[in-house]
């Protein structure tokens, strides 16, 4: 019992060393990876064009629900008035960057993680090692960058599109004045909530993206598994550890934070 | 039989060992390869070959033993002299390891753009350059999965050759193809390889192809190259492995011979 304690802890650590090194390694690899624009721009493409529409759908409903809830809670209290407050601080603060995140996992850090498991299966990262490329400047380098850049975009879109929700059913559905909600989003959010926000996204734009790709790249190191089950289990290991990933990274950000 | 060439090799592999968990794949196997030559390496299913090929082109990490490319020895933690080994050594793997997601003139550009310091314009002539000779530039633009079997082998090969390689390591290059189509790759191998000069090492269990084809034969058995010499030695061996290996034709024959008189004969599983 012990024992297996003790070698579930050991490697535990060990995979954590090499998830580091391998981050590292990535970012390192990048300095003299050459055409990474390109590829750097790609990887944008994948992760903020095609992610876009689940973004700005879930964006609205989060808006939505919460000026739904908002609404009458507040007007228990009669503080209607703060209905802008609550949705903006909700959002900038906590349920922008975690949802914004867990969904970017969902869309862009799942196809990650399998693109790479096959490109591994089927030996197109040995092949760009014989070739003398570096296969983590090639495939791992411009994601990564990417997500420092995109995460905080697709935040920042949530944020507005969710806000926007929350207007919509504050003011369209329950009759509150469109300029108490905006004037009241106004005066709550701070530069500071706003700098969070984006620490955040970024925060979690890395771990999530350098989980995924970790996976994906290890692939056929996947224990109890070959081929197209070690892709499967690699993907789904990705974005379960990315999913829980981002919600510890949260709490640990924010206790620094407030 | 221990072989007597002591030229002035491209690649010498001495004493490579490889072991995975409890199972020793390679236990020692040495081969020289003469500039400019055209050497196979044969042996049975399992017995090693791939990883043999692997641990020279670097994909796997080696055991023990040492690799000498051009009177260089390839030195893990010797970085530059890996690079330069990579850059004048290409691999043709046995599925063929073509990116899916770039068309053939992307595929074969690739090790242009990453590691030489030529402009696009110069990039794009020398990809189509090695599609035209190929026969593939009306397929420049299509991708590796809308391409057939025997086109994608001959993309990798393009793939290969354009960095004007030295050295080409040929893993299993006719495996799962019928006979006209083993026929086609190594004669495509071969008129390359007269074209371009560069050196071939393949891996290969077709004996009469590999006979035909090759300036030296080697075969690798429980983790030694068991035999190296030329295709007329090989094929005048009174080795009982060698004979069993290249005589398995005969071997099937009298075997079945032996079942259908009701002889008990041992089986062999590998």
């Amino acid at each position: 019992m012990v024992s297996a304690l003790g070698s579930h802890a050991l490697a535990t650590i060990r995979g954590l060393g090499d998830f580091t090194l391998f981050t590292l390694k990535s970012f390192q690899s990048a300095l003299g990876s050459r055409h990474l624009f390109r590829r750097f721009v790609r990887a944008v493409f994948e992760q903020g064009v095609r992610c876009l529409p689940v973004i700005l759908i879930v964006g609205v409903f989060t808006g939505l629900v919460l000026g739904l809830q908002g609404y009458y809670v507040l007007n228990r209290f009669g503080s209607e008035s703060l209905l802008g407050a609550l949705v903006s601080l909700s959002l900038v603060r906590e349920l922008g960057p975690v949802l914004a995140a867990l969904m970017l996992v969902g869309q862009a850090g799942s196809a990650l993680s399998a693109e790479l498991g096959i490109q591994r299966n089927t030996e197109q990262v040995a092949a760009l090692e014989t070739m003398g490329v570096s296969s983590l400047g090639y495939l791992i380098s411009p994601r990564l960058l990417a997500a420092l850049f995109v995460y905080p975009l697709q935040t920042a879109l949530f944020v507005t599109i969710g806000l926007v929700g929350g207007s919509l059913s504050g003011t369209w559905l329950l009759g509150l004045q469109p300029g108490i909600y905006w004037s009241s989003v106004e005066r709550a959010v701070g530069m500071q909530d706003v700098t969070e926000c984006f620490l955040k996204a970024a925060v979690f734009g890395l771990l999530t993206i350098a989980l995924c790709a970790y996976h994906g790249y290890n692939a056929h190191r996947c224990r109890n598994a070959t081929g197209a089950r070690a892709v499967s289990a690699s993907t789904t290991r990705a974005v379960v550890q990315s999913c829980i990933t981002v919600l510890a990274a949260d709490y640990v950000i924010t206790s620094f934070l407030v | 039989m221990a072989d007597t060439f002591s030229g002035n090799p491209l690649l010498r592999v001495q004493g490579v060992s490889k072991h995975f968990e409890s199972q020793q794949v390679l236990a020692g196997a040495d081969l020289d390869v003469p500039r400019g030559s055209v050497v196979t390496v044969l042996g049975r299913s399992g017995a090693g070959k791939s990883v043999f090929l692997k641990c020279l082109a670097g994909v796997l990490r080696a055991d023990a033993g040492s690799i000498w490319f051009d009177g260089k020895k390839l030195e893990t933690d010797d970085r530059p002299a890996l690079q330069d080994f990579r850059r004048r050594c290409s691999f043709l793997f046995q599925n063929n390891a073509l990116f899916d997601s770039l068309s053939a003139l992307e595929n074969v550009a690739l090790p242009l753009e990453q590691t030489t310091q030529l402009s696009a314009r110069e990039i794009r002539d020398r990809s189509l350059e090695a599609l035209r000779q190929l026969e593939l530039e009306k397929f420049c633009d299509r991708y590796p999965a809308e391409l057939s079997g025997g086109m994608q082998k001959r993309l990798a090969l393009a793939r290969a050759i354009v960095t004007q390689p030295e050295l080409v390591l040929f893993d299993e290059p006719t495996a799962g193809l019928d006979p006209l189509r083993r026929n086609a790759v190594f004669l495509m191998i071969a008129r390359y390889q007269r074209q371009f000069g560069f050196t071939a090492v393949i891996v290969t269990h077709d004996v009469p192809e590999a006979l035909i084809a090759s300036d030296r034969v080697a075969l690798l058995e429980q983790g030694r190259m068991h035999f190296q010499g030329s295709p007329a030695e090989f094929s005048a061996s009174a080795d009982p492995v060698v004979a069993g290996f290249r005589d398995n034709t005969a071997v099937l024959q009298t075997s079945l011979a032996a079942i259908r008189s009701g002889k008990p004969i041992p089986m062999d599983d590998t």
